[in-house]
């Protein structure tokens, strides 16, 4: 099966790419996508230890069922609105 | 009520979209207008950029606002976002609760604009002076962070 897989953030710099897309085993998971993108990295990815996904626009946890044509986002932590953490 | 969510790259007239909130039951507006501050941490800010995950983010910023409404009983919420390119000073970010009431507008407004900034897929990228930085972020809420899980 094929999913698209989309980098947000420091990510999109880090993949140097918007989007990829990957071919996958039948009944794969988040967690396996994301070891197999962990794999191909040749530093640390950044902010592994914080990530979200989401499938299909939707938070998905490291369980969730990947199927054919889903839509993976790599999410780093959001900083959205104004100001930061400390000051907002 | 027309929970009016925009998010996009034109820029947010708070004074318009106030304005336009108002009806005769409203005993309040509550106003969050997130505006770019001219530094962080005492580094000069030049310009933030911000990018989202547009499809999710508007779908995460309707949710919001519905249950900003369900929550506290307020009458009505507008949640607005801009992108691109914004400088110190713009708006980059508005959330106005109309309600019969100030409490329930103080708290829906506070509310939306806290959980807006842990889980809508946006992100800013600050320029300063000497550099540019993605910011840090808020720690994504226990039951979407994978995090701790990925050890």
């Amino acid at each position: 099966m094929r999913v698209d897989v989309l980098y947000f953030g420091m990510l999109k710099e880090f993949f140097g790419a918007e989007r990829d897309v990957f071919e996958l085993a039948e009944d794969n998971t988040v967690a396996a996508l994301l070891e197999l993108l962990r794999g191909r990295a040749v530093t640390d990815l950044p902010v592994w230890n914080s990530l979200a996904v989401a499938v299909n626009r939707e938070y998905a946890g490291l369980g969730t069922k990947l199927k054919d044509g889903d839509e993976v986002a790599l999410l780093p932590p959001v900083s959205g609105g104004s100001g930061d953490a400390l000051a907002s | 009520m027309l929970l009016r969510v925009e998010i996009g790259d034109e820029e947010i007239r708070t004074a318009t979209v106030v304005a336009e909130m108002k009806a005769g039951e409203d005993g309040a507006v509550c106003v969050f207008d997130g505006i770019v501050r001219n530094n962080t941490r005492g580094r000069e800010t030049l310009y933030l950029d911000y990018e989202a995950y547009r499809e999710m983010a508007l779908a995460q910023m309707k949710s919001l606002v519905a249950e900003a409404v369900a929550r506290f009983g307020v009458r009505d919420v507008a949640l607005m976002h801009r992108l691109g390119r914004l400088h110190v000073g713009e708006t980059s970010v508005l959330v106005v609760v109309a309600s019969a009431h100030r409490g329930a507008a103080f708290e829906a407004c506070r509310w939306v604009i806290d959980t807006l900034k842990k889980q809508v897929p946006i992100w800013k990228k600050e320029t300063f002076a000497d550099g540019a930085v993605w910011a840090d972020g808020e720690a994504f809420p226990e039951e979407v962070a994978l995090g701790e899980k990925l050890k």
